[in-house]
């Protein structure tokens, strides 16, 4: 499991990168959009890895901490993804407003032949 | 029982509002903009007693002065908490001097070309007096978020081609630089199971080598994003851009909001890899200077280089950003408290100096009908009809002798920029430059780099701005431009406050030399937390508890 996970964060945020450093508005945002998802999985990660184990403990009585899941990183990815979802939505106006105002979906604003 | 909430009044007044100021359209501006005064206001009165308090110690932790505040009641290291010390009391009082002139500058006009400005300028509050305030990391990752959010919204304020390209590209760095900040944190609680800032400083000492790079790489990503909101070297480019895009008053707010990014690293560094941080001790304080002096170096050769009295100021936000950054790599690597008290200084001078340079910057370059034409042209952005922009006509009367008092204003900008006497850039700079030259701690080749590239800035500072001045006011033909009192009252009540500092340079020094003490001695912060009592288990007032 922990291979299958690593591999996909690095999957992820490898193809996030290659993407954020293009130069159409669109690939950008899908760029940021993809490297949140690998951020979210590696917070996650940071939990440890336990498989079946659930992170509510149950009220009064003696708790085994080691037979529950870590639920701080879940609560972390949650906010996290509230917020990038939050963000990458203006940014995606922003993107809509510079295309309409520029007529291009270059980032800069302008071809670069121009 | 309410001296002891006050600490959280500054994150809730703005908050409040804002959210109740969205509630209405902009057609009751004129409400707006006295409730947003009024909130401002009663955060520079409530910033003002946080500081009295940190200077001589509150009435819930008596850990020199510092106090600590547990959101939810939750006990130390499991809830989130505020701390509030020196400095981070200094830090709110900056941004509420900062922000009263800016929000009346504003008033004159350009809250008017956008909607929900005073609302957006609230939220930014909210963000920045949170991130001087928390005490866990991932919350600090929440208020530069709120903050970060607010700024978007306020550097696209006004609309237009230029704004809008350069809000792309620094919406773009920041959201990837949020990333950043998260894996970083991530990797942290990964490595120590904590994010509570105290929790750490405690853990970092007895920490075990073989998790110390881990934790180490998991800072230092951390570093990153803090630095690319500090607008150090190799990750500032967006920054003259985006500054000298945004309106006027929106700039003079954001000459503070590199401030956060410093003050973070100066925070967690100290924190962290001060001189109990046992084998982390003093890490990446070389990397710091390294950074500080490009940075400082890349905004010299830009303030040279500008052609435009707004990407000038940008370029010395840089300088200024680069020089506490530098000193804080120096005070990592056991400069001595004497330096750091310095930069502290100068970093309120030069902050507030900054943002009476953007609020200058449009009157300066205003010609006949600027600022009409200016609401003109977003009138037609928005399509809006003409008619109701005439039915506010600028009100407020136009000074006599515009050229006169923004020449001067200009003038002692620059003299503080440049750091001559007597304004407090030269003091702070001084004060900077003794301890850098005495000590000997210190690689010498290092520190003296260092003095050469502050006193050069100065010196860049002084050429590039005289040259913009001579062209604005002695070689310029244009008919006077028409000021109101309303924008010019702002930047001289900035220019008042920075003699005041002047002035009063022996007792803000005092306290500067107070908050490095309290930096280099982390174990007041890094103890106190756990000493602090849940309102729940004090014996005295059982009704608080069940709030």
């Amino acid at each position: 499991m922990e291979i299958i996970l690593s591999a996909a964060i690095g999957i992820l945020s490898a193809s996030g990168i290659w993407l954020l450093l293009r130069p159409r508005s669109f690939q950008v945002i899908i760029g940021l959009c993809l490297l949140s998802y690998a951020v979210n999985l590696f917070i996650f990660s940071m939990g440890r890895l336990t498989p079946g184990a659930p992170p509510i403990m149950p009220k009064g009585g003696f708790v085994d901490p080691t037979r529950y899941a870590d639920p701080l990183p879940q609560a972390l990815v949650l906010t996290a993804i509230v917020i990038s979802f939050a963000t990458t939505a203006l940014f995606l106006v922003v993107m809509i407003a510079s295309r309409g105002m520029t007529g291009t979906d270059h980032v800069d604003g302008k071809e670069r032949s121009q | 029982m309410i001296s002891e909430h006050l600490i959280i009044a500054p994150i809730l007044i703005p908050f409040v509002v804002g959210a109740l100021m969205l509630l209405y359209d902009d057609r009751q501006r004129q409400a707006k903009f006295w409730l947003s005064l009024v909130s401002v206001a009663a955060q520079l009165l409530i910033a003002v007693e946080l500081v009295v308090r940190a200077k001589t110690g509150g009435d819930i932790s008596d850990a020199e002065g510092i106090s600590f505040y547990l959101l939810g009641d939750w006990a130390a290291p499991f809830g989130i908490v505020l701390v509030l010390d020196r400095l981070a009391a200094m830090m709110l009082v900056l941004t509420a001097l900062l922000a009263i002139p800016s929000l009346v500058y504003s008033g004159a006009g350009w809250a008017r070309q956008g909607p929900h400005y005073y609302s957006l300028f609230q939220f930014l509050l909210v963000g920045l007096n949170g991130a001087f305030l928390t005490g866990d990391i991932f919350n600090l990752f929440v208020f530069f978020e709120i903050l970060l959010a607010a700024s978007y919204g306020l550097l696209l304020h006004g609309s237009g081609q230029l704004r809008v390209r350069a809000g792309l590209h620094y919406i773009a760095i920041n959201l990837a630089a949020s990333l950043l900040f998260l894996i970083g944190v991530a990797l942290i609680y990964g490595v120590t199971g904590t994010l509570n800032m105290a929790h750490l400083a405690n853990l970092i000492s007895a920490m075990p080598g073989e998790d110390r790079p881990l934790l180490h790489a998991g800072v230092a990503i951390l570093a990153i994003a803090f630095l690319v909101k500090a607008g150090s070297w190799p990750l500032n480019f967006w920054l003259p851009t985006a500054y000298m895009a945004a309106a006027a008053p929106v700039g003079a707010m954001f000459a503070i909001m590199t401030k956060v990014g410093v003050y973070a690293i100066l925070r967690l560094a100290m924190l962290l890899f001060g001189e109990t941080g046992g084998a982390s001790a003093g890490f990446g304080a070389g990397v710091l200077i390294l950074l500080g002096m490009a940075t400082i170096l890349f905004g010299l050769l830009g303030i040279l280089a500008s052609q435009s009295l707004g990407r000038m100021a940008a370029h010395s936000v840089l300088v200024s950003s680069g020089t506490v950054l530098g000193i804080t790599g120096f005070a990592l690597a056991g400069g001595g408290q004497a330096m750091l008290a310095g930069a502290l200084y100068y970093m309120v001078g030069s902050v507030l100096a900054t943002g009476a340079l953007f609020l200058l910057i449009e009157p300066m370059n205003r010609e006949d009908g600027g600022i009409a034409a200016m609401l003109a042209l977003t009138a037609d952005a928005y399509g809006i009809d003409d008619s109701e922009i005439d039915e506010v006509p600028d009100v407020g009367l136009a000074i006599p002798g515009t050229m006169t008092v923004l020449g001067i204003c200009f003038a002692l900008c620059v003299l503080m920029l440049a750091g001559l006497p007597p304004l407090p850039g030269f003091i702070g700079k001084i004060a900077m430059i003794q301890p850098l030259i005495e000590q000997s701690a210190l690689p010498a080749g290092f520190a003296w780099s260092f003095v050469a590239l502050l006193i050069l800035s100065g010196f860049a500072t002084l050429i590039g701005m005289a040259r913009i001045g001579i062209q604005t006011f002695w070689a310029n033909d244009v008919p006077l431009p028409r000021v109101l009192a309303f924008e010019i009252a702002p930047i001289i009540a900035l220019l008042v406050v920075l003699s005041l500092i002047s002035f009063k340079a022996e007792a803000m020094l005092r306290y500067t030399i107070g908050t490095a003490h309290a930096l280099h001695d982390t174990a007041a912060y890094a103890y106190g937390v756990f000493a602090t009592p849940r309102a729940a288990d004090r014996p005295d007032d059982e009704g608080e508890a069940q709030e």
